[in-house]
């Protein structure tokens, strides 16, 4: 089912898996929102690596300016307004029988989804081996993502600009502070 | 590859849901969710590297769903910690029995 891959290739795979795992880990150990944010971004880029070697191409570009340039940078300067950088009393985790708890759920849902993921995948719905390749010769790297986006989902592409208004509407109303209907 | 992007899914998910639980600040808590959407994201690219490209354009509405998210939590926090100076979960209980 899989092709085979050159020890370059699976080398790096698990470069930015481990990357990836580990920065996750350091962010969710952090206690200062900053740090946490620095270590997610670095998550983020590892895995935009891993899109890139997965033939998404411009997903990892997405994944770049998105995740790591823009969400982030909207979480520091939420940080930054309401000056929430100095790890305090605040920022301190949950006491150690909740944090058990915590583990336990984890392991929980973890052991839940390993046993999902050896399910038998439907040999049918898999494409050649060369499909990727022949996609991105035909409508390269954009236009293996832009095709579908306005033919097949094109419903789905409209609505999701309504979300976007919705969204930007309801951000305003609800960080507008009561200063400005005083005027 | 399936098996391993897979498996690293699995984990950033848990990474991400075990943060939600052990956390207390509101931002912290809404960067794991954040971590857990793109750790969903990385299926779509695995499984459309074997299932065709189709996995992609799911990735895209993802990204618009969660910077829409980013953008209605973080200006309800400011809302909150306008109301009440703090965004300390555990002291936000209003809707608490």
């Amino acid at each position: 089912m899989e092709p085979h891959y050159p020890l370059f290739y699976v080398f790096h795979f698990y470069l930015f898996g481990v990357i990836a795992l580990a920065s996750a880990v350091a962010f969710v150990t952090r206690k200062s929102p900053v740090a946490a944010a620095l270590w997610l971004v670095n998550t983020m880029f590892s895995l935009a690596a891993l899109y890139v070697m997965l033939d998404a191409q411009f997903i990892g570009v997405m994944q770049v300016l998105v995740y790591a340039g823009a969400i982030m940078v909207v979480f520091l300067f939420v940080v930054m307004l309401l000056n929430l950088g100095h790890p305090s009393e605040l920022a301190a985790a949950r006491s150690l029988g909740w944090r058990l708890a915590a583990g336990l759920v984890g392991l929980g849902l973890l052991s839940e989804i390993m046993i999902i993921i050896r399910a038998k995948l439907p040999e049918q719905l898999i494409v050649p081996r060369d499909f990727n390749e022949q996609q991105l010769e035909k409508l390269n790297a954009v236009g293996t993502v832009a095709a579908p986006l306005f033919k097949d989902y094109l419903l789905a592409f409209e609505l999701t600009s309504v979300l976007l208004l919705v969204a930007i509407a309801g951000a305003v109303i609800l960080g507008r502070g009561r200063t400005v209907r005083a005027r | 590859m399936l098996a391993e992007s897979l498996a690293l899914t699995a984990a950033l998910f848990i990474i991400g849901v075990i943060g939600v639980l052990v956390h207390r600040n509101a931002i912290i808590i809404f960067m794991c969710v954040e971590l857990m959407l793109t750790a969903v994201s990385l299926t779509f690219v695995a499984f459309s590297r074997f299932y065709g490209t189709a996995g992609q354009v799911f990735v895209v509405f993802a990204m618009t769903v969660s910077a829409a998210e980013a953008a209605v939590g973080l200006a309800i926090i400011i809302a909150i910690f306008r109301h009440r100076r703090t965004i300390n979960l555990q002291d936000i209980n209003l809707l608490k029995g």
